[in-house]
């Protein structure tokens, strides 16, 4: 117990000191996690949107898999992203293995799926509601797809922060792509594995404290805008 | 021109059975008919928003849409000012100066002071005026309204009720469906009157009253219930 509270007590002192290591650790870790979610926003918002709306045969087969997928296994997806990356693979050209790039892509491939899904539903159960009022309208296909996008755009936002969750937790499919490397490639929660395997418990504890307090300060925040949106908009 | 509006031997999956008829413009229709008569699904295979099974819906002129309105009983609103929902409407229509358009329709219905308002945070009888507004700003040709004043209490129901006299007085074809006696008599010229999907009867509104041509709808009328 004197331990733990010890590593405590260093982890808050770390903190408090603006340690040079961790804050560039948590600055590359909120740079790799935010340009997935950016990426996987972009990419999982329309596609949710689009299988919502669309009405295409094999679409209640791509609503399983998309669901399926949000389960995808981290170190999966770090293994494949690693092939596909490595030298003898076909994008082995691009030179990203060992990159934050890399670890980019590999939670961008992680965290679509659920942003897609989550958006899918969303926008599926405003469709039932918008649908006949935008086609009577005249509003159709893509078009009625971004008015509903847009109209649930604060509704979606857990969609979002559900991918954000999953991309600054993740651990298997950064460490794969990116190596750990220090000063290069390692994020929060590759450093927090690392050094409580070797033992120094104040930087991982440290870490941990401002991954969780990052990860609750935006979803306060998140919270309190569709809270704010909900009042105004209704 | 689109109208007439001509339904050959139109049914749709059980609900509608067989059913032609042609309408014209000028008198308002009132689709009559008790719940699950099929009267909200024969106007959206009217209004296009559902595909017969069989038979055909026709309209006369070009682009039939364009020149044709629908208000909901619940009416859907973006989550945008009550001046966007309009513009928004206008614009898909491709109407030119949508925002002074937009203003001259709220100030039509009455809700000019709210233009700036969230349209989703109005009551439900504002909501349907500015439904109207929309529609009104597109200066449809036909308006079908889907038992407008479902949801309403009577001091809304009223309003909504000259809003549609304003349409009809406007020279629009206006097609509602109600199982409201009282308001197929107030805005109605002739009915249509459905039952278990087959159009019954069809007259004039007085006539429809006094004499019903049909025992379902002497029954209607009366207030029976003819599963019993």
């Amino acid at each position: 117990m004197h331990s733990i509270l010890e590593a405590i007590r260093a982890a808050v002192g770390l903190i408090a000191s603006g340690d040079a290591t961790l804050g560039e650790i948590v600055l590359l870790s909120l740079g790799v996690s935010l340009s997935a979610v950016a990426l996987a926003t972009l990419l999982g918002l329309p596609l949710g949107a689009a299988i919502a709306v669309g009405r295409f045969p094999g679409r209640r087969a791509i609503i399983v898999l998309l669901n399926a997928l949000m389960g995808l296994p981290p170190v999966v997806v770090g293994l494949v992203v690693y092939l596909l990356l490595s030298r003898a693979g076909p994008l082995g050209d691009l030179g990203l293995l060992f990159t934050p790039g890399a670890m980019v892509i590999a939670q961008t491939i992680l965290i679509l799926p659920i942003i897609a899904a989550l958006s899918r539903q969303s926008v599926d159960d405003a469709w039932r509601e918008y649908e006949e009022q935008l086609r009577s309208l005249g509003s159709e296909g893509a078009g009625a797809a971004l008015t509903v996008l847009w109209d649930i755009r604060f509704s979606l936002l857990t969609a979002v922060l559900a991918g954000l969750g999953r991309a600054s937790a993740e651990v298997g499919a950064v460490m794969i792509v990116g190596g750990n490397i220090d000063g290069v490639t390692r994020v929060m929660t590759t450093t927090i594995a690392l050094e409580t395997s070797k033992g120094d418990l104040p930087l991982a504890l440290g870490l941990g404290i401002v991954l969780i307090a990052i990860i609750l300060a935006l979803n306060a925040a998140a919270y309190l805008v569709k809270e704010a949106a909900q009042r105004r908009y209704g | 021109m689109i109208l007439p509006l001509r339904l050959d031997a139109v049914a749709y999956r059980g609900i509608i059975e067989p059913l032609t008829l042609e309408l014209e413009a000028g008198p308002s229709t009132v689709l009559l008919g008790a719940n699950g008569a099929g009267k909200s699904v024969l106007m959206r295979l009217m209004h296009g928003l559902l595909a017969p099974t069989e038979g055909k819906v026709s309209w006369s002129g070009d682009n039939p849409r364009r020149h044709q309105a629908m208000v909901f009983q619940r009416p859907v609103m973006l989550r945008r000012s009550a001046l966007a929902n309009v513009v928004y409407a206008l614009k898909l229509a491709g109407v030119a100066d949508a925002q002074y358009v937009a203003r001259a329709a709220l100030a039509e219905v009455g809700l000019k002071h709210l233009a700036h308002r969230s349209a989703r945070v109005l009551s439900g009888g504002e909501q349907q005026r500015l439904a109207l507004a929309r529609a009104w700003a597109l200066h449809p040709e036909v308006l079908f309204l889907d038992e407008p004043t479902a949801s309403l209490d009577p001091t809304a129901t009223r309003e909504i009720e000259t809003l549609i006299r304003a349409f009809d007085a406007a020279g629009t074809k206006v097609v509602m469906a109600t199982h409201n006696l009282g308001q197929a008599r107030r805005l109605g010229d002739e009915v249509l009157f459905l039952h278990q999907g087959r159009l019954v009867e069809r007259s004039p509104v007085e006539q429809f009253f006094k004499q019903p041509a049909s025992q379902e709808a002497t029954a209607f009328i009366k207030g029976e219930l003819p599963w019993l």
